[in-house]
């Protein structure tokens, strides 16, 4: 106990800070229904209402409360995030471990595959997948999963390839072990610290591209409430010096910058373990 | 060999403590060091790794590395103490005290000439004319008898072997005249052909300019031809310190003791078996169509140590690695028990691969830092004998037991929680959990200090006989070979110079390439080298009549 306690003690103010803000996220997403004051898609009052007790943030361009939707729209942010982030991960990562283990004429192909994917501007790729296959949650989450994924491989691959090259690995190799068990148990207990902190910097990533899409108008299908919707709903108001739009766009840097706090944290730490 | 003392005390070195860490936490590592350095004299630093004896040497520089601080003593450099007189110290340091590191590859930038990077430093920060540096160097290098002395300074890094380019940066140290050169390890990793050119001209050059040195090693017998003093260290004590003939002749301490008389261990048993488990027939290997193995054939037999030696690039490595099915031979091919083996380990059965072993040279590489000692003793008991449960715990602390580790202790330990000896010694019991035929040791001691090294000798031998092992023994150590081997191979340039039983090879007469080895091979006498470069020049006079040198 006394290990945790020394622990938390040594971690940053500003981590600490991030941190608690990340879980207030996941409380809040988790917990939507039992914390928002009105439902996700009821029209509660008159269009664009100015903060008042009743709402306190105001309602949007429907009449619908805006506090509210935002609590909703951070249930379906951070779950369609975390969806096609673990999804991402399992395509790039498993794909990545195969090729570095693998190696070869395998590992030229998906290598190759990758570059092909990721020489086409990512939005403009997405954009015209959705187009042709049509806009449901399915697609948009495979999409975004398999576009990211090619980063994912590439990082994937090459910390893997460090550990592939070490001894104990040609140990197993030589052992007669097969390629599951190379990849399970020599290299991805070895590559877990890189991939974690890949992993919280890809969330941000992919949470930035689905309000973009979102902001476009693919993303989300209304009425779901979805941050980048929701700035682009209320987006005029801006002019007449209404915060509404701010608010969905400064839930998005908020979390974005805190979860990179954290990562940078985990990384720092693992760093100064390995030095 | 003591130097005499015209100018006094030159580095005076007292209570120095250096201590290692980061942030709150720092542990002391140097406890109190003194030391004093006469100009012109050659002190030797000996000691195991952790010893402390590249601090040391740093901070006889008033350095320490990142990671370390010096946190007490004095560190007095011809009357300026370097540890207060910042400003005086960045003049000192590289002009007045010089550094040679154990890798010169590493040392150098690789986009840079050579003569570029040796007259840097008197050029820029002691404003000589580039011209007159440049002879001086060139001076240099005939003195450190390199070939072409006037040419080597155009070529880049990459383009001089291993041993040039050491004394290309020892000529570099030299190049801005100091007082003190600090040598850390400088022939370490070179071959011991290589190492006694470049122990000869280092020394030869020290003397004749009068400079003074601190040579860091963990091979006493090397330290004994360059230095007039020893310190022998450890754990960041001074365990002994006196002239070189007496530290020597008469140690004081049990420790220093242990380090003189090393290597007094001999192979305990003779194989009795007279069936070859292990035939190589006519093998042929390279990589990417270049040749490192030409038509090689060794036999090995039940219970026999067969010693394959040779210097880097001789294809001894090679070897290993086509026995053990990691690399495909061009042709010939490897037979185990009279059957010839496939030739990828990929193709072979589960029977064959259990059949041999490898221990690799780097247990730090060879084992998961993130596995448990139990899983990766384990593993192997599971995936070729079905061992589970209590039945495989029991298994590895028996396994455990065999290279005497407690099992108590061990068992949940991972890798980053032993010491470079316990590791080996892991490596050993994963390979014994085969429970193989056949252990390929492809160089197992050359990354442990000596008197560990001795101990998994020992080890190895006690196993080899109850089990009736066979080894290759992969080296470049010729003292490894005497303990140990049954037969020994000799190799060149990817070929046999020479194979018989090891009493056949170490009695003359010498093939001439294994006489040069043999003699190459540092002994504990103060003046082996003296004698060995007066034979050699013996011999050549002999050979060529009256023709001198060309180059002298």
């Amino acid at each position: 106990m006394t290990a945790v306690a020394r622990a938390i003690r040594d971690i940053p103010l500003l981590t600490k800070l991030a941190i608690v803000i990340v879980a207030g996220y996941v409380i809040v997403a988790v917990f939507a229904p039992l914390i928002a004051p009105y439902g996700e898609t009821v029209v509660v009052g008159p269009t664009f209402d100015v903060p008042s007790a009743a709402h306190p943030l105001g309602t949007d361009n429907l009449g619908r409360d805006m506090l509210s939707r935002l609590i909703f729209g951070a249930r379906n942010m951070v779950a369609l995030a975390l969806t096609t982030n673990i999804l991402a991960f399992l395509i790039g990562g498993i794909l990545g471990m195969l090729a570095a283990v693998v190696g070869g004429w395998l590992d030229q192909v998906l290598g190759r595959l990758m570059d092909a994917a990721m020489g086409v501007p990512q939005l403009i790729l997405a954009l015209l997948l959705i187009a042709i296959l049509g806009n449901s949650l399915i697609v948009l989450i495979c999409i975004i999963a398999i576009l990211d994924s090619t980063r994912i491989f590439r990082l994937t691959r090459a910390v893997s390839m460090n550990i592939v090259a070490m001894d104990f690995v040609e140990a197993a190799q030589l052992r007669g072990e097969g390629v599951i068990w190379c990849i399970l148990h020599e290299v991805l207990p070895n590559i877990t610290v890189p991939l974690l902190a890949e992993f919280g910097i890809r969330f941000c990533y992919v949470f930035l591209f689905i309000s973009g899409l979102g902001f476009l108008g693919v993303g989300l299908q209304p009425p779901a409430a979805d941050w980048g919707s929701m700035v682009r709903d209320s987006a005029t108001l801006i002019t007449y010096s209404v915060f509404a739009p701010l608010y969905p766009a400064v839930a998005i840097a908020v979390l974005t910058v805190s979860v990179n706090f954290v990562v940078d944290w985990v990384l720092r730490r693992n760093n100064k373990a390995t030095a | 060999m003591q130097a005499p003392n015209p100018k006094g005390t030159l580095l005076r070195i007292r209570n120095l403590r250096i201590e290692a860490g980061a942030g709150s936490a720092w542990k002391e590592i140097v406890h109190g060091v003194s030391l004093d350095l006469a100009a012109g004299e050659m002190l030797g630093l000996i000691g195991e790794s952790g010893a402390g004896k590249s601090t040391i040497g740093l901070a006889a520089m008033g350095f320490a590395r990142p990671g370390c601080r010096i946190s007490g003593g004095e560190v007095v450099f011809n009357d300026i103490d370097l540890l207060k007189d910042v400003k005086e110290l960045k003049r000192v340091q590289g002009t007045r005290v010089a550094y040679v590191a154990q890798s010169a590859a590493a040392a150098f930038n690789p986009a840079y000439r050579l003569i570029r990077q040796c007259i840097e430093v008197p050029v820029v920060r002691q404003r000589e004319r580039k011209s007159k540096v440049v002879e001086r160097v060139r001076n240099l290098f005939t003195r450190m008898h390199l070939p072409n002395p006037n040419g080597i300074g155009d070529r880049f890094p990459h383009q001089v072997s291993g041993g040039q380019l050491q004394r290309v940066m020892a000529s570099m140290a030299m190049s801005p005249r100091p007082a003190l050169i600090v040598f850390d390890e400088p022939t370490t990793a070179l071959d011991v052909t290589t190492q006694v050119e470049v122990l000869a001209a280092v020394r030869e050059t020290i003397r004749d300019l009068g400079m003074a040195g601190i040579y860091i090693s963990h091979d006493l017998a090397v330290v004994a031809q360059m230095a007039d003093r020893i310190m022998v260290l450890k754990n960041g004590n001074v365990v002994e310190e006196g002239s070189t003939d007496q530290v020597l002749q008469q140690p004081r301490e049990a420790y220093t003791r242990n380090l003189v008389g090393q290597r007094r261990f001999r192979k305990q048993h003779v194989p009795d078996a007279q069936s070859a488990v292990l035939t190589v027939d006519r093998v042929s290997a390279g990589y990417h169509g270049v040749p490192v193995l030409e038509n090689v054939s060794i036999e090995a037999r039940t219970g026999e140590t067969v010693a394959v030696v040779g210097e880097s690039g001789s294809g001894k490595s090679t070897l290993a690695r086509v026995v053990a099915g990691l690399l495909k031979p061009m042709e010939g091919r490897v037979l185990l028990d009279g059957t010839p083996l496939l030739p990828s380990f990929k193709q072979r059965p589960r029977e064959e691969l259990r059949a041999i072993q490898m221990i690799h040279q780097m247990p730090d590489t060879a084992l998961n830092p993130q596995q448990i000692v139990g899983k990766i003793i384990g593993r192997p008991l599971a995936f070729y004998f079905g061992l589970t449960g209590a039945r495989r715990e029991e298994r590895v602390r028996e396994l455990l037991r065999m290279v005497e580790m407690d099992p108590d202790i061990f068992l949940k330990r991972r890798p980053g929680e032993l010491s470079g000896g316990q590791k080996q010694r892991l490596c050993i019991a994963r390979a014994l959990a085969a429970d193989p035929k056949i252990i390929i040791c492809d160089e197992v001691t050359s990354a442990l200090d000596p008197l560990i090294a001795d101990e998994i000798l020992k080890l190895l031998d006690r196993l080899q006989h109850e089990k009736q092992l066979t080894y290759i023994f992969i080296t470049h150590d010729l003292a490894t070979v005497s303990a140990i081997a049954d037969k020994v191979v000799v190799m060149k340039a990817g070929r046999i110079v020479e194979q018989g039983s090891k009493e056949e090879i170490f009695a003359p007469p010498h093939d001439p390439y294994t006489e040069l080895l043999l003699s190459s091979t540092p002994k504990m006498e103060t003046d082996w080298l003296d004698n060995l470069l007066d034979e050699r020049d013996a011999a050549r006079k002999s050979r060529s009549g009256e023709v001198a040198p060309a180059e002298a």
